[in-house]
């Protein structure tokens, strides 16, 4: 913990260090490059037999875990500067956007291959509570990803923190989601809305302090 | 009543399966396949009632036991020893014990019937079943008078079932039927398809197939079956009573609450395949809406 005040740099101090200087020589737009990559490999593996007897499901449950995945990679990023002192802020934008575009194919997934039939739709957005949940999140989402840029958070300065702190609400709401569509008793999806709760919890005034 | 087993396939459809289909006629009456005696003449589908691949059916399966992703049951099912396999029939019967599964199938009349499978999920497929009615089994263990209701039990042994790990559900995984609905003819035991032994992920070496119901009610690799006067226990409405009653006969109009139950997903449809609307008892009311009569469904789901 104290091996930043010795004057030889430490193992894990090293190791932070060449991590922050390999994460500046990569540019962000590298980012959306490589997240592209899965939902286009997903489409055409699905188009060619690749994904199984049930195409549409493997494609809207893959999405959908994905995007989870991307919305608790984001989340990650204030705890392990603060607390490891690894510097990815620069990626948080591009993490932002992805979570947010997997989540726009997920809705897509389930719009198009998968319910098709419009009035069935809202039906099941209103009556589904686990579709009313997850449908709440994207919403939430779409102001953050339309202020996602240097222009938006010039003219609105503080306020833009303040908004930006609804992705909270949306990863929670993304996680209640998956726990509330399993059958039976899973593991899995608890295991993610303890992971989101986690990483919320770092950012309580009593641990954030720490240091 | 012949309605939902005669008819004929479509020969355009030329696959390893529609060999199979066409085979069947010479099949007929040949013994062996490990299925007992199938009998001639072999039982088709309604019109239009095409069945799944083999490729299908077996690789996209609920099959807690083994784990709860669809393709996990393809994947680890193989450790199930389903041979020697007995059925224990028991509770209000004349003939109670232990039957090896050899003996239920030297006795069986195997037939063959094509039925849509439609799971509470929301989505279907047709598979064609080899097997006998259940009625013709509880006939040879003597069903008595004071039975109401069948129970049904499924294997469980932690050390060939993975899944029995995860407290998915209270097992060993139960279901049952009311005695009539056991009695009726399109209730099946299964013991193979598309004339091969059942594969273990389609719950070898013996299963329910009660095709108006929601696919959970078909239990998979039975071991207990017990003739009794009260409702028995069953898993799904055990972990959910809301969400699963005891009936849980096909019914477009009652929704499962977390998802409408009006139409469903066709496997093997592909990318753009679109869903066809849910039929009112999966489409075999002709021959058993008779068993609901006078009993208000929204209720008894
Ligand atoms: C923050 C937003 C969201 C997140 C993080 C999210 C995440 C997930 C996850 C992790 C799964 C399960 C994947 C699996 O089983 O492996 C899932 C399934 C699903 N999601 Fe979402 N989701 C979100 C929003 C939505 C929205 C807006 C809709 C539609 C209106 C939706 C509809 C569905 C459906 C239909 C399923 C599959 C349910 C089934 O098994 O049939 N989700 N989602």
């Amino acid at each position: 913990m104290s091996d930043s005040t010795s004057a030889t740099p430490g193992l894990r101090d090293r190791l932070t260090q060449a991590i922050n200087q390999g994460a500046r020589r990569v540019p962000t737009w590298v980012l959306y490059i490589v997240g592209a990559v899965p939902p286009i490999w997903l489409f055409i593996a699905g188009l060619t037999g690749g994904l199984g007897v049930d195409p549409v499901k493997a494609m809207e449950h893959q999405m959908g875990e994905w995007a989870l995945w991307l919305l608790i990679a984001g989340l990650c990023i204030t705890p392990l500067r603060r607390f490891a002192r690894i510097n990815l802020l620069r990626f948080r934008r591009a993490i932002g956007l992805l979570a947010f575009f997997y989540i726009v194919g997920h809705l897509l997934v389930w719009l198009v291959l998968d319910v098709q039939i419009l009035s069935q739709i809202w039906r099941d957005i209103l009556k589904r509570p686990y579709i009313t949940i997850g449908m709440a999140a994207f919403v939430l989402l779409i102001p953050l990803a339309v202020t996602s840029n240097n222009f938006s958070i010039r003219q609105m300065g503080a306020r833009w923190r303040q908004l930006h702190k609804l992705v909270y609400l949306a990863a929670v709401l993304g996680a209640v989601h998956f726990v509330m569509l399993v059958k039976g008793f899973q593991y899995e999806p608890l295991i993610y809305l303890g992971v989101v709760l986690a990483l919320l919890a770092l950012r309580l005034p009593i641990l954030s302090r720490r240091r | 009543m012949s309605r939902i087993w005669k008819s004929q396939f479509k020969d355009h459809h030329v696959t390893d399966e529609a060999l199979y289909l066409n085979r069947r006629q010479w099949m007929a009456g040949a013994a062996g396949l490990g299925l007992g005696a199938i009998a001639g003449p072999a039982l088709a589908a309604p019109e239009g009632l095409e069945p799944n691949s083999y490729e299908d059916i077996t690789n996209y399966n609920n099959y807690y036991e083994f784990g709860t992703g669809k393709s996990d049951p393809a994947k680890y099912a193989h450790t199930l020893t389903t041979s020697p396999w007995t059925v224990t029939i028991d509770g209000l019967v004349d003939k109670p014990g232990d039957y090896q599964l050899e003996d239920i199938l030297a006795k069986a009349q195997i037939e063959e019937r094509i039925y849509r499978l439609r799971c509470v999920e929301a989505w279907s497929m047709v598979i064609p079943w080899n097997g006998f009615t259940l009625a013709s089994l509880l006939e040879r263990a003597g069903v008595q008078s004071g039975a109401k209701y069948v129970a049904f039990e499924t294997a469980a042994r932690p050390e060939e079932m993975p899944g029995l790990r995860y407290p998915v559900l209270d097992w060993p995984y139960r279901e049952g039927l009311r005695l009539d609905e056991a009695m009726h003819p399109l209730t099946l035991m299964a013991t193979g398809l598309y004339g091969k032994d059942l594969p273990n992920q389609n719950g070898a070496p013996i299963r329910l197939v009660v095709p108006w119901k929601y696919g959970f009610k078909s239990i998979k690799s039975i071991t207990r079956i017990t003739l009794q006067e009260d409702q028995p226990f069953t898993s799904w409405k055990d972990a959910n009573h809301r969400e699963y009653g005891f009936y849980s006969n096909v019914n477009p109009t009652v929704d499962h609450p977390r998802w409408s139950q009006a139409t469903e997903r066709v496997i093997g449809a592909g990318l753009f395949g679109s869903r066809r609307e849910t039929d009112m008892y999966n489409g075999y009311g002709e021959e058993v809406a008779s068993l609901y009569d006078g009993m208000d469904l929204q209720k008894n789901y």
